[in-house]
């Protein structure tokens, strides 16, 4: 049975929170795993609105170190207050 | 040793000599900003210190955003607090380039009102760069930017703003409507171009001609390079003119044809289509005999980038031929195909133009579904081995040698 974009926002959020401190997680890297976790059952445009989601809600932001990735809001090291 | 000692010894030099100085134009900046003040004195010292004091902000943005904002902080926030927050703002350009003046107006008032004042148009991404703000201004400054319908450019491993030549707008050897390609296609991605879902940035260039002025075959992941397939345009006339005028044009264009498809007997110019490479050296070295032809459309070209992880790449060709019409779907179809590929394998930081080396040439048309063509080969292979399908069986037995 497909997965509502809700339920696919859920498991990224958790995702990119456990990876939190220890592994950046790009776009690819959720869609990837939500491909394996909930095989058949989300395409890439679920994933997309997914994210989108995270994003629009402040939930998760975009951050870019080299690259550009999807983590929980925080106080980046570099910022002046 | 005079009283009124310059604090700006070092940029004071660069502001010699003939051409604009930056330095010239953040000084009358720092008369009313402070932030623009407060840049001086920190580039002064990293000049006198050879080094920079900048550190990189990765997590400020606009909400839903993940592009167009470049974060910078100073790393001596005490000694310039003007500067402690420092942040790039990159807007999308119209293509082309072409402002009224009073939309330029409304946006050094926002930038006044907002930022530091100081501004780079435009910066080598096309954008208009606004240069210098606090992170508690980002959304008002977004908000103020769609009231005069700007919006924010790309950054990150997102789909970069766009951009073009001038193309039909001004100039006579386009052959096709760039500005129009250019907006189509920055509206058609508006998604990709806002929310990062690349293993790294990908830029699209749009040039009218083969003059290239945009330089997208060096700076783009995907160049669209104007062309022409039958035969150059000729105003036999206007070429005994030149000739007349004091061109040689048998040394000056016809032997500097790298093709050598041209033949000039003092009287009569001819030229052999078919051995023609486009490379628009005769058409720029006589522009009202020569321009060109009229069965007009686009080649696309893949896989150009400056040296940053890895070193620099031209772009080589994907498509010799195709038509520039909207909605351009043969071409958006084949960019459906690389970014599906290059999205689900490519590398963190790898250019689809590294990601071809890598994987190949071959593997990535069989990929995306393009037949080869010899168009497509970029110079003499390396590999001296050579394998043909058709020796091998089904089973998977040599058949020949």
């Amino acid at each position: 049975m497909p997965k509502t974009v809700d339920e696919v926002a859920e498991a990224m959020f958790n995702m990119v929170k456990d990876a939190a401190g220890q592994k950046k997680l790009k776009a690819m890297d959720l869609t990837k795993a939500m491909n394996e976790l909930f095989a058949g059952e989300v395409d890439k445009k679920l994933c997309k609105d997914a994210i989108r989601k995270l994003v629009e809600s402040g939930r998760c932001v975009y951050t870019y170190f080299g690259g550009s990735y999807i983590e929980i809001p925080h106080r980046e090291a570099a910022a002046n207050d | 040793m005079s009283e009124n000692k310059s604090e700006t010894p070092l940029l004071d030099q660069l502001e010699e000599g003939a051409w604009p100085s930056f330095v010239k134009e953040i000084k009358m900046a720092a008369k009313k900003s402070p932030m623009a003040k407060d840049l001086l004195g920190q580039l002064e010292r990293s000049y006198k210190e050879k080094i920079s004091h900048w550190k990189h902000g990765g997590i400020v943005g606009v909400m839903g955003y993940g592009g167009g904002i470049i974060g910078r902080y100073s790393d001596l926030p005490e000694k310039f607090p003007g500067v402690s927050h420092f942040h790039t703002l990159r807007v999308n350009h119209p293509s082309g380039w072409f402002y009224k003046t009073d939309a330029l107006r409304k946006i050094c008032d926002i930038w006044e009102k907002h930022g530091s004042g100081v501004t780079n148009m435009h910066g080598s991404t096309g954008d208009i760069i606004l240069l210098g703000t606090k992170t508690d201004e980002l959304e008002p400054i977004f908000a103020e930017l769609q009231k005069i319908d700007f919006d924010l450019g790309g950054s990150g491993s997102d789909m970069r703003t766009p951009s073009c030549c001038v193309g039909q707008a001004r100039c006579e050897w386009a052959c096709y409507d760039t500005m129009k390609a250019c907006y189509d296609f920055t509206t058609t991605y508006q998604d990709e171009l806002h929310r990062p879902a690349f293993p790294y940035k990908f830029k699209f260039k749009f040039s009218g001609c083969p003059n290239d002025c945009v330089a997208s075959i060096a700076r783009a992941d995907l160049s669209v390079i104007g062309i022409w397939r039958d035969a150059i345009q000729m105003d036999k006339e206007a070429v005994k003119e030149y000739a007349a005028s004091g061109l040689d044009i048998g040394r000056d264009v016809a032997e500097r044809c790298p093709a050598k498809c041209m033949e000039w007997d003092g009287k009569e110019l001819k030229i052999d289509n078919q051995y023609c490479r486009h490379c628009m050296h005769c058409i720029n070295a006589m522009p009202k005999a020569l321009s060109p032809g009229k069965d007009r459309g686009a080649t696309i070209l893949l896989g150009s980038k400056a040296p940053i992880v890895e070193g620099a790449l031209l772009s080589s060709v994907l498509i010799p031929f195709v038509k520039m019409e909207p909605p351009y779907q043969e071409i958006k179809d084949i960019i459906a195909k690389i970014w599906d590929i290059w999205s689900e394998e490519g590398k963190n930081r790898e250019r689809v133009g590294e990601f071809i080396q890598r994987v190949g040439l071959g593997n990535f048309l069989d990929a995306i579904g393009l037949e080869p063509q010899p168009e497509m080969v970029a110079h003499p292979r390396e590999n001296p081995y050579v394998f043909y399908e058709e020796y091998f069986e089904e089973d998977g037995q040599e058949q020949g040698k």
